[in-house]
């Protein structure tokens, strides 16, 4: 526990983060340690290098797009709060959360969840996501599996699956309105998807934060 | 196949004997009473006699593998013509249950089938015993342990869903060891831990049944059934293991010996998996080799999962452990490599025998429950046992919840609790088992088997009868079989991918992490041992999705093929030839824009069954081709052989896109189209030649071929019905050519199609015309109109419109249909939005367009359009002229358009891709009010 104090104490405004996030100081120790494991010059900032650095990400097909969903746009670096904060997206959903209407949307809602995914998608932030975009990230998740005929026949169903108001493009609301349809399915991958950030960390007990 | 399997002589015998006939090798650390043998020697008749009068006289036993032909006529017979069986129940008794059963169906969708198969077992036993003063039937423990038990634990295991029960391993193991252990109700006599033990195991046969009818969500669904499931196993070793205190005697237990009835537990457990595993691997393997041999495929599966089962029998591990796994391990490489139909037979004959099962197992504990002589009324015993079972139960759930709710991402509610708790039900195994007490040993058996059977008839009669209304007002979600959409399956792929870079990020080893270790060692190394080449390139998914896929394919198709018997039942005059693809076009065309999957208009073009198989391919494109995460890290270990076997997939479905001639291939040309169009031209107009088999638009060129021949001479000079006619005769050509297997391309072929039009009598008035061709255009709509009313959703508007408006400029000069009931009144609801979108290819699609302003002007609605002759034109120029001139007069009030200007290229694209849909639009328009008999006399060659 001493180790712990001494850590968050290095930190600074931690108790505003912790109160934003909703992680506990065990998660937020963990992460920090994370941090500066990644911070390899010791900036205090993460550059899209440092996570480069990290060789299973550098395999993952849409890893590049993670890694740019830390970057607020314009910035090159990423401090530790923010990266906590991009982090909490992967926190599992509170339901016992009182509703209060004041309070901003939490950060890891279902509906900032789907929020963060779908930012994914959208590389150009125009609140859609077009077929270029989908096409992108079709061909970087196919690889070169298959030709660009298919991959676009592919992307055209796509869109016009989920595509309500026919504009060609996928709207954020068209795009939370898809997933419900195997509804179970993926409020588990959304479960799986909020907790894995911060569940297994093995210093901290995940039902810490549940009260 | 299933014969010898259902009937149980020749085959398992053999796969019986070793066991049976020679005592176990190793001397079993506990006693196992499972195999004495007394009760082996005579399974057959067991079997075969008394289950079928049952089968027989009950069709509707629920489930409907039951009445299927299987059963009918020739398994039957042998049975009910033992003599015992045809004197006491067959004749007298039959066709009264059978009427009883009949009368009370809808009396079957309140009670769950369990609940009727006992009643009916309690009156059948009553029956028995009236008569012969002795019970006949039992269900006998060998019977039971070797036959029933297997069958259901089999299909259990086999067609788990593995990803589910994996991912829930936990809470299952969880709840199934520990339910088992915690509810040892009745301590105290080593006797009371034996009947805890073997009261406490939910029952998998009880739970599939009732669960299976409620539909509960597939989490629930899984943790329940897959906890009983284990159960089973935990129950069965839990029983050995008092069993043999009993024999030695609790004076005579020590402690030493608790640890070893632990530690055997371990090993039964544990054993019996590895057994199963063992034993799904081999079987695996062996599948591998059987392509010659595809016939033998789903005897082997029944075969080594039934071996599993016996061998750890006969090692005394838990057999039912090792079953289900076997089930579990072997089901994706087995299906992966097992041929369609071997699928198809594994699955039916799977599923029949497992009910079968469940038949007779209820049936039998309903005969059982007749014969006092069985068992001891003990008031309190049983109403102790009744309140502890209940409350237990739910203890455990609520408790081990709390526990699992820590470590689960989607905690289980409190409904989810109530429902897993009251879900908690007994049934046969633990029935069987308490029969299978040595009364010798255990001096209150008779009071156990009362309490058993009370037990269970309380839980599966009352419980199951309300959990049904439970799970309603409760509001339990339930399961949805909604099939996986591409968005789902791509977006499902993007969150794994992100979960495990997240998972990265923050350094963990997650489940993610584990998950993926095992799909990498899977991939590189089992998969690569167990399935054949050909399937391993596919991913795991892949067999799932073309099973689904093809299930849907036989479903549209089966449509189809009403649709066209339908059509050609109600035209039987017409020529048919040309007008039944046709009619399955349109009808495929309509059901696969209403429900949302593809909206590509060149479909109609294509075979019936073609778009189903893009629809297919794309899924497989996905399934096979989307990454796992960290799947590029194979692709740097195996490069080679990766890259080679990417070829031969490549290859392969090049092929296939080859043999469909899907719309894929016709955007490509369209691409190239449209690429082109600007420098229109020689190069535009050869293509447009080669094209010309694979598309629709190859009618504008036999237009000029077919029409010309005969109108050429008359043009000026005809009737107006001739000219009708003439359409008529001009539409048929279009279509024929789209139509793959008769392609009149000569003019006599297109003369014999319009000869039919010609027999009904040309008719100068409106009226007149409309009437001949009511009945042929009334009964189509009811074939395509249904889906059309039906289908279509809001959001699919646009792509209504789209094909609408392809139609439209496809139905080009004709006048619209007659009044169609139905499809009218689909297309009107959707109508605000059409004629926008029409007139968006009305303006585009130019050429025709303005040709046929006239008639468009003259119906208010946009609505026809001739597709443009873009790049025929040069060519062509004359015979569409010709074909204007004809057309012209029958256009009411069109003004001639002089020449067609040159469309923009755009429309051409547009008016191309939309050819093939001409007759749809006819068929669907509203009636204008002066409609022009040409289109009517079209609609009805059409049809």
């Amino acid at each position: 526990m001493g180790s712990t104090n001494s850590t968050l104490s290095k930190i600074p405004n931690v108790e505003e983060l912790m109160q934003e996030t909703g992680f506990t100081p065990a998660h937020i120790v963990r992460l920090y340690d994370r941090f500066e494991a990644l911070d390899k010059e010791k900036t205090g900032h993460l550059r899209p290098q440092d996570f480069g650095a990290i060789n299973r990400l550098a395999m993952n097909p849409i890893g590049d797009r993670i890694i740019g969903a830390f970057f607020s746009p314009g910035q090159e670096t990423v401090d530790f709060h923010s990266f906590v904060r991009t982090l909490a997206h992967f926190r599992p959903v509170d339901k016992k959360r009182p509703k209060d209407p004041s309070m901003p949307e939490p950060v890891n809602s279902r509906t900032s969840k789907l929020k963060f995914a779908f930012q994914l998608y959208d590389q150009d932030k125009d609140g859609k996501i077009s077929r270029a975009e989908l096409l992108q990230v079709l061909r970087s998740m196919l690889e070169m599996q298959v030709t660009e005929e298919q991959l676009e026949s592919i992307a055209d169903r796509t869109i016009q699956e989920a595509d309500l108001d026919k504009d060609d493009a996928i709207s954020f609301e068209e795009f939370r309105k898809v997933p419900p349809a195997r509804a179970l399915r993926l409020t588990y991958q959304h479960g799986a998807f909020a907790a894995q950030g911060t569940q297994n960390t093995k210093t901290c007990k995940v039902h810490a934060h549940r009260k | 196949l299933t014969h010898p399997l259902l009937s149980s002589h020749p085959v398992p015998h053999p796969v019986l004997s070793p066991p049976l006939t020679s005592p176990p090798p190793l001397p079993p650390l506990l006693s196992s009473p499972l195999l004495s043998s007394p009760l082996l020697s005579s399974p057959l008749p067991l079997l075969s006699s008394p289950p079928s009068p049952l089968l027989s006289s009950s069709p509707l036993l629920s489930s409907p593998l039951l009445s299927s032909p299987l059963l009918s006529s020739p398994l039957l017979s042998p049975f009910v013509s033992s003599p015992l069986l045809s004197s006491l129940l067959s004749s007298p008794l039959s066709y009264p249950l059978s009427f009883l059963f009949h009368f009370s169906q809808r009396f079957t969708t309140v009670v769950p089938e369990s609940c009727m198969l006992i009643l009916l077992g309690l009156v059948l036993g009553g029956i028995v015993l009236l008569t012969s003063k002795k019970q006949l039937y039992q269900l006998e423990p060998g019977l039971f342990f070797l036959f029933l038990l297997p069958t259901i634990v089999g299909d259990a295991g086999y067609f788990m869903p593995a990803r589910l029960f994996f991912d829930n391993l936990g809470a299952i193991l969880l709840y199934a060891v520990s339910s088992c252990w915690g509810s040892g109700v009745q301590a105290g006599l080593m006797e009371f831990l034996l009947f805890g033990a073997l009261i406490s195991a939910v029952d998998p046969v009880a739970v599939l049944a009732v669960f299976e009818e409620v539909h509960v969500n597939e989490t629930l669904f899984i943790i329940v059934f897959g906890e009983s499931l284990l159960n089973d196993a935990v129950t069965v070793v839990l029983y050995k293991v008092y069993m043999s205190f009993v024999e030695v005697g609790p004076e005579n237990v020590q402690t030493a010996d608790y640890f070893k009835g632990v530690a055997s537990f371990l090993i039964v457990s544990i054993g019996g998996t590895m057994v199963g595993l063992i034993f799904a691997a081999l079987l695996a393997f062996i599948t591998r080799f059987t392509k010659k041999v595809r016939i033998i495929e789903p005897l082997l599966v029944f075969l080594m999962v039934y071996l599993a089962y016996l061998t750890a029998e006969l090692f005394s591990l838990s057999a039912i452990l090792s079953m289900t796994f076997c089930g579990i391990g072997c089901n994706k490489y087995v299906e992966a490599n097992i041929s369609q139909k071997s699928r198809t037979t594994v699955k039916y004959t799977m599923k029949t025998l497992a009910s079968i099962a469940e038949t007779i197992i209820f049936i039998f504990l309903g005969i059982s429950a007749v014969d006092k002589s069985k068992w001891a009324w003990d008031t309190g015993l049983i109403s102790c046992t009744l309140i502890f079972i209940f409350v237990f139960r739910a203890l455990g759930v609520v408790m081990q919840t709390w526990v699992l709710n820590w470590f689960r991402l989607v905690p289980l509610d409190k409904i989810d609790q109530v429902v897993m708790s009251y879900g908690g039900l007994r049934g046969a195994v633990a029935f069987a088992l308490v029969v299978l007490l040595d009364a010798e040993r255990v001096p209150a058996k008779d009071y156990f088997v009362a309490t058993t059977i009370i037990v269970v008839f309380f839980t599966v009669m009352f419980q199951g009868l309300t959990i049904k209304p439970l799970v309603n007002w409760l509001k339990v979600p339930r399961a949805t079989n909604r099939k996986p959409t591409i968005n789902e399956e791509i977006h499902e792929r993007a969150f794994d991918h992100c979960l495990t870079a997240v998972e990265d990020i923050a350094g963990l080893n997650g489940y993610h992490h584990w998950r993926d270790k095992w799909e990498q060692f899977d991939k590189n190394y089992l998969s690569k041992l167990l399935l054949r080449k050909s399937v391993y390139r596919k991913s795991e998914l892949w067999e799932v999705y073309q099973k689904i896929n093809i299930r849907d394919a036989i479903s549209v198709i089966d449509q189809g093929g009403n649709v066209l018997t339908s059509a050609r039942l109600s035209l039987p005059s017409m020529a048919s030839r040309a007008s039944f693809p046709e009619v399955t076009n349109v009808t495929n065309y309509l059901r696969e824009n209403g429900s949302g999957v593809c909206l590509d208009l060149q479909v109609i073009d294509n075979v019936p069954g073609a778009k189903v198989e893009e629809e297919s391919e794309t899924h497989h494109f996905l399934a096979g081709n989307l990454y796992k995460p960290r799947r590029r890290q194979t692709l740097h270990d195996s490069g080679d052989h990766e890259r080679q076997d990417r070829e031969i997939f490549q290859r392969n479905m090049k092929s296939r896109m080859e043999t469909f001639k899907t719309t894929r291939h016709k955007r490509h040309s369209h691409k190239k189209d449209r690429s082109q169009k600007k420098r229109r031209g020689s190069d535009v107009k050869e293509q447009d030649l080669n094209d010309k088999p694979r598309r629709n638009v190859s009618w504008q060129d036999k237009d000029p071929v077919v029409v010309p021949v005969e109108s050429e001479d008359e043009k000026g000079e005809h009737l107006e019905p001739e000219k009708e006619e003439d359409v008529g005769i001009t539409f048929v050509a279009r279509k024929v050519p789209d139509t793959p297997k008769e392609r009149p391309k000569s003019v006599p072929a297109g003369l014999e199609v319009c000869q039919s039009p010609s027999v009904a009598p040309p008719s100068p008035t409106c009226s007149e015309r409309n009437l001949p061709w009511k009945g042929g255009i009334g009964t189509l709509p009811v074939c395509v109109s249904m889906e059309a009313t039906k289908i279509i959703p809001i959001d699919l508007q646009q792509a209504w419109n789209q094909s609408i408006s392809s139609l439209e400029s496809l139905a080009s000069p004709p006048g619209p249909v007659e009044p169609l009931h139905p499809r009218v009144s689909a297309l009107s609801r959707l109508g605000g939005q059409r004629p926008v979108s029409y007139s968006g290819s009305g303006v585009s699609g130019s050429g025709f367009g303005s040709r046929g302003a006239g008639s468009i002007v003259a119906q208010g609605i946009a609505r026809f359009e001739f597709p443009p002759g873009g790049e025929e034109k040069d060519e062509e120029e004359g015979a569409l002229s010709d074909q204007e001139q004809e057309l012209q007069p029958l256009m009411s009030s069109s003004v001639r358009p002089p020449g067609p200007p040159p469309p923009p290229p755009l429309a051409q694209g547009l008016g191309r891709r939309r050819n093939p849909c001409v007759y749809l639009r006819s068929l669907v328009t509203a009636p204008p009010p002066g409609s022009e008999p040409l289109a009517r006399s079209r609609g009805p060659t059409q049809l």
